[in-house]
Parts: structure tokens; C-alpha cells; sequence
């Protein structure tokens, strides 16, 4: 099984038209993706150009395209800017899965697009996040198709191009995933890791979780807490950012040392007490996945 | 981004907060002038972004007028945590009765705004937190209502028992809720906030960061940047569109996406190398930007080798080698290369860095062994 959406989701993507947009429902699509509706404001009427010759309509807005087509997930390419409102405009339109890819959103703007999201009962995933891919069936978002393959593996990171290194790694290793969620490397996200383990632990097929976090805030040591109390598959963690320096912030926007908190080391003891494995290096993350396995 | 005190101060003032008076002064003439006007004594404070100014020296008390300049002397052209200090604030003193400490930023699990208060202000909050959390109180603000009355005078009335006092605190935490949310803050403090024998409450101090994707849309908060007080690689990488810190180690790092750019220092770090820097060079693959990536990081003499890991997913990686091989012809490259290409069109990407010169490694424990090596 996979956690969160499968290939019977109808997908809407929001910013169809912009050239991220485009580029990666042409992608999903080619994977297998549903995607039933595009919604640019102003070009409604219009048709997209999948690949293969097909098609899909796009719509003014969320409500228009959920109406018309039962779409019920949405992908969010609108650029920092909009990218908040197209969220509150998802979740206001009954959309119950909405995964933000876009970066660079203001915080004080996701304080109230999350807000509103949990009123509706929609689950949000992101933002600046690389979205979801359940290898086989179905992905929203931009992590690339062939990298991943079918398999035991449930993987959750904080990080895109991070993933991309410990899933070629799992899969090489042919170690596949039931599903791999990048939740993204904001300081406000709308689903966190303990939201996926929960998810992972009622997944019979899931025989393993990875965790890749990194440094800023404390939702590792809480994934770590709820892991010791509650999983009973193995667990095994990745932490980047030893090296970073405190106060200064290392490209994700989450990825900060507040004061003493937030460090590396404090979040590798947290998994560590709590029995998950830390790798110390990404190409040691399939291996320690294997033995736990065995 | 950081405001300095007399920039957040300003803010604060126009919202109508007490704020106790100071102007900036960049020389001893300027510092003794203010001195002068505001009776003779003042504090004379470093307006530069780092925390510990006072354990530094960067914070004095004078009582005349030419004390006042003889510290804008000493303060001005200090150096406070790397930072050169190119202006001072200039205050007149206040008769401090009390100390409290009032803060706002964004609470990560809460998703929403949070005040911090506290009675015992005037020293490093952290420390309280550490050695004395109950005198710590913590509030979540609904973004959706914004503070409402009865909450900022429960946190005023936190701080202080007289009626009087609790009032004009409750105004002041109102007002700094509302230059936190009017100006994209992360962050907003006064520590101290004091309470004056006469019985005024007072700001003296301020501190305040803005959210960096807060600044497309707030022109005249962006226009507070003082460039001079940063390094000029921070400068350059910020206009160039990347991510990048610098560090003290030799070994030059440059990689797409903010997480492998980490792991790839704490490998450098792993394999007995120090990383001389945080780069990440984004999904965009275009020449130009890995250009001023390799400018900014051969501007460090310290930097021995260069390690490019790229992970290409969406990036494709013969994109990032085109980059590489141009940037390598328009700037001269005289510390080694050392490249790391896996992913999308690898094998393109290994034949346009071959007929440059220039090899690549598939594995990214392989790229930064090699570049620990030589760098010595």
C-alpha cells in the first residue's frame, strides 16, 4: 500500500501554465499520475497539452475544476507570491490532499493558509517541498519517476535532492518504497513526520521507515518520541547539518540553529535513544536498511 | 534579515510605542553633539548585527559630553564577531527601576505567532530559559484575530502589578505585534523593556528580523539592508540568487539542493576536511549562476580545492556541466576541480566536462575523499 494518495487520485494542479508547472504534470502524467484538471486564473476554457497527445482542461479556479472533474488532490506550482492563497483557495474548494512544491512563500502567510486548511479538514504537504511519489502508481509533485521502484521502504525527508541520493541508493540496493514524502524544508509545514509515521504504521506493506531530517526546530526529536512509543517497524535516520554553524541559514528556509537549539547532534541522540539507526553517511542509509530487515 | 536597533526603534516609534530618544552617529563629533543635547550623559551603543554587543565592549555609559565621543571613538571601527561597527546609537539614560523582557516570533509547532514575556529582562533570554523556564510566560497569537486587547494586557499584567504600568506595557506588547505582522517579521524583542522611578515604561532596546521572502513586497523594509555591514560574498551571492555561508575550512563546496549541501559538508568534515563554505546553487542549472557561484567561492584565498556534487533529478546534469566547463573559460580556475555528477543525462554530462579537461566521479563519498586530499 501507499500512504496518503494512490493511483485512484484526481489530481488539479494549480499553475499548470507556468513554465515549473507544465514541465512537471507533463512528468506526472507520463507516470501514471490522474491528473484531471489544470487552473491558471484567466486562461480558463483553454486545453493542456499532455504527453501522448492528451489533454486537460484548465479552469479559472479551484472550485470550477473540482466541480467539473471530482478532482480531490491538488499540486501547487503558483510562485511565492499567490502560492498561499492558491492553498486557502484549494482547501476552501473541499480538496483533501494539497502538496505546495513552490519555495519562498512568506511565514506569516502559511500562519494563516495552515490555519485555514485544518478548519477545512484538508491535509497540506509543504510547502518547499519535492511532493510524493508512490512508486508504480501514482506522484504529485517533481520527484523524478525512474529513480524510484515498488518495494517494503516507507521514506520520509526533510530535504528533495537528499532523498533523490538515499532512494537511488535503497533502490540500487533493490530495496523499494511503498511510498517516499518530502515534507518539506520550511519552519511552518503542513504535514511533519510523526503525521507520516502514523500514516506508515497502519501500511501492512511497510517494513521499514527512513527518516531524513536536518537541522531547525524539534520535529525529529518528536518523530523520535513517537517512533520509541508507537512503530514497530525499524527505523533508520539520516541528520544533515552537523557541520552548520549556528544563526545562520543554510538554504532551506527550517534550516537554522536557534541559540543551542535545533543542532545535529541533539537530534541524532533523539533517534538514537529511541532505537532508530543513524547513518553517518547517505550511502549508509540502504545498508543499515537491509540489515534491519533481515 | 537583521534590522539594527535604531532601524527597528524607528519602526517601533512609528507605531507609536514609547521608545526612549537616540539618533545614529558614524563619528566622535556627531556622538559628543547628541551627548550634548541630551544633557550631557548618554549610552553609547554599536549598531551592528550580533548578539553579546555589551559583553564586547560595544555598549558604554558616559557622563560628559567628550566621554561620549571618547567612546564613539573606541566603539567605531570595532570589531564585534567579525563585524566592523560603522555607526553607534546614541541614547539619553533612563532611570531604570525595572527590567522585563517582551518578544514575538514564529512558533514552529503552533504555526502561528507566539509571545514570549518575561519579569526578568535586561539579560540573555536563553539563559532564562535554561536556568528558570516558569519565569517564562508563552502565548500563541491566532493570526486570524490578531492580539486582542485582553491578551496583551494578560501579558503586561505578567510583567507588572501596578495598574498604571500594566497599561502602558499592554500598549507596547500591542504595538509590537502589530510592527511584527505590518513589516514580515520572524522575530521582534525589547530587552530590556524598563520601567522608569517615574513610573514610564520604556523600550530601550530593540531587536528585529524579517522574513528574507517577506522582502518582494515590502520595498521600503528592504531598503533598511545596510550592505556595508555585511561580507561582500554574502552580497554578491544573495543578488546572484544563491544560498551560501561562509565558513572557515579550505575545502569549496558546491551543490544543488539545501539538504545535500549539508550532508556534503559533513562529509568533507567526516572524511577529516573542514568545508569552507555552504553553497547551494538551486534546481536551475544556468551558466551564469554557476559562474558567480565559482566567483564567490575562488574570492576565498583560504580555499584549496573545489567539490561540485549534483544530484540530478530535475536538474540535468549536462546542463550543470555546460556551467562548469563555461564558467571554468570565463574565469580562471587555479585551485583543483573536483566533480561529482549522478542523474538525469550523466553520461552527456561526463562527455561535455571530457573534452574540457575535466573528469567526474559518480559517487559522492568518492568526490569528497579526493577533494579532503587535496586540499591537504
Amino acid at each position: 500500500m501507499s500512504i496518503f494518495v494512490d493511483e485512484t487520485n484526481r489530481v488539479v494542479v494549480q499553475g499548470i501554465t507556468g513554465r515549473d508547472g507544465s514541465f512537471h504534470t507533463r512528468q506526472m502524467m507520463a507516470y501514471g499520475t490522474q491528473v484531471v484538471a489544470g487552473v491558471t486564473p484567466g486562461k480558463g476554457g483553454r486545453d493542456f497539452d499532455g504527453p501522448n497527445g492528451t489533454t486537460v482542461p484548465v479552469y479559472d479556479t479551484v472550485a470550477e475544476a473540482v466541480a467539473e472533474t471530482g478532482a480531490d488532490a491538488s499540486v501547487v506550482y503558483v510562485p511565492p507570491a499567490f502560492a498561499a492563497s492558491a492553498i486557502m483557495e484549494a482547501a476552501d474548494a473541499g480538496v483533501g490532499f494539497i502538496v505546495c512544491v513552490t519555495e519562498g512563500i512568506p511565514v506569516l502567510d502559511m500562519t494563516r493558509a495552515h490555519a485555514l486548511a485544518r478548519d477545512r479538514g484538508s491535509r497540506v504537504l509543504g510547502p518547499n517541498c519535492p511532493g510524493i511519489i508512490c512508486p508504480g502508481k501514482t506522484t504529485l509533485g517533481i520527484i523524478p519517476g525512474r529513480m524510484v521502484t515498488p518495494g517494503p521502504v516507507g521514506l520520509i525527508s526533510r530535504s528533495g535532492t537528499l532523498t533523490y541520493e538515499a532512494v537511488y541508493h535503497l533502490t540500487r540496493g533493490g530495496l523499494g518504497q511503498t511510498t517516499c514524502v518530502g515534507i518539506g524544508g520550511d519552519p511552518l509545514i503542513g504535514t511533519s513526520f510523526v503525521d507520516c509515521l502514523e500514516a506508515f504504521a497502519g501500511d501492512p506493506d511497510t517494513e521499514a521507515v527512513v527518516m531524513i531530517g536536518e537541522i531547525g526546530g524539534t520535529a525529529e526529536q518528536e518523530a523520535a518520541a513517537w517512533v520509541a512509543a508507537n512503530l514497530d517497524v525499524p527505523v533508520v535516520g539520516f541528520i544533515a547539518g552537523r557541520t552548520a554553524p549556528p544563526g545562520k541559514r543554510m538554504g532551506h528556509a527550517g534550516a537554522i540553529i536557534s541559540g543551542s537549539a535545533g543542532t545535529a547532534a541533539e537530534k541524532t541522540r533523539a533517534f538514537e535513544e529511541n532505537g532508530i539507526r543513524v547513518a553517518q553517511r547517505p550511502v549508509e542509509i540502504a545498508g543499515l536498511v537491509a540489515e534491519s530487515l533481515r | 534579515m537583521n534590522l539594527h536597533e535604531y532601524q527597528a526603534k524607528e519602526l517601533f516609534r512609528a507605531a507609536g510605542m514609547a521608545v526612549n530618544p537616540g539618533q545614529v552617529a558614524a563619528d566622535a563629533g556627531r556622538a559628543r553633539e547628541l551627548a550634548e543635547r541630551y544633557g550631557g550623559s548618554a549610552v553609547v551603543k554599536a549598531q551592528v548585527h550580533s548578539g553579546g554587543r555589551g559583553k564586547a565592549g560595544g555598549v558604554r555609559l558616559a557622563r560628559t559630553p567628550d566621554e561620549a565621543a571618547a567612546h564613539a571613538t573606541a566603539i567605531l571601527g570595532m570589531e564585534i564577531n567579525g563585524l566592523v561597527v560603522e555607526q553607534v546609537l546614541v541614547c539619553p539614560l533612563e532611570d531604570i527601576a525595572s527590567e522585563a523582557y517582551v518578544g514575538v516570533l514564529v512558533d514552529r509547532e503552533g504555526q502561528c505567532p507566539v509571545f514570549m514575556v518575561s519579569a526578568e529582562g535586561g539579560v540573555d533570554i536563553e539563559e532564562v530559559a535554561a536556568t528558570n523556564p516558569e519565569a517564562i510566560h508563552r502565548m500563541r497569537v491566532d493570526p486570524r484575530y490578531g492580539l486582542l486587547p485582553h491578551q496583551a494586557y494578560g501579558l503586561a499584567a505578567k510583567l507588572y502589578e501596578d495598574p498604571g504600568l500594566v497599561r502602558q506595557a499592554a500598549r507596547i506588547i500591542a504595538g509590537l505585534y502589530d510592527v511584527f505582522m505590518a513589516n514580515g517579521a520572524s522575530m521582534a524583542e525589547i530587552n530590556p523593556l524598563i520601567s522608569t522611578a517615574e513610573g514610564r515604561v520604556v523600550a530601550i532596546d530593540a531587536k528585529m528580523s524579517i522574513d528574507d521572502n517577506e522582502l518582494f513586497r515590502r520595498r521600503e523594509v528592504a531598503a533598511m539592508r545596510d550592505t556595508a555591514s555585511e561580507a561582500s560574498a554574502d552580497t554578491r551571492a544573495r543578488e546572484a540568487g544563491l544560498s551560501f555561508v561562509k565558513l572557515d575550512g579550505n575545502v569549496g563546496c558546491c551543490v544543488n539542493g539545501a539538504g545535500l549541501a549539508m550532508a556534503t559538508m559533513d562529509l568533507v568534515k567526516y572524511y577529516g576536511g573542514e568545508p569552507a563554505n555552504f553553497l547551494d546553487i538551486g534546481g536551475s542549472s544556468n551558466p551564469d549562476k554557476v559562474v558567480a557561484a565559482l566567483r564567490i567561492i575562488t574570492s576565498d584565498p583560504g580555499v584549496k580545492v573545489i567539490l561540485f556534487n549534483i544530484f540530478g533529478g530535475i536538474t540535468r546534469c549536462d546542463d550543470v556541466a555546460l556551467g562548469i566547463v563555461e564558467a571554468v573559460r570565463r574565469i580562471g580556475i587555479e585551485v583543483p576541480l573536483v566533480i561529482r555528477l549522478t542523474g538525469t543525462n550523466e553520461e552527456l554530462a561526463r562527455e561535455i566536462l571530457a573534452e574540457a579537461g575535466l573528469a567526474a566521479v559518480a559517487s559522492m563519498d568518492e568526490v569528497v575523499e579526493r577533494a579532503v586530499r587535496l586540499a591537504g
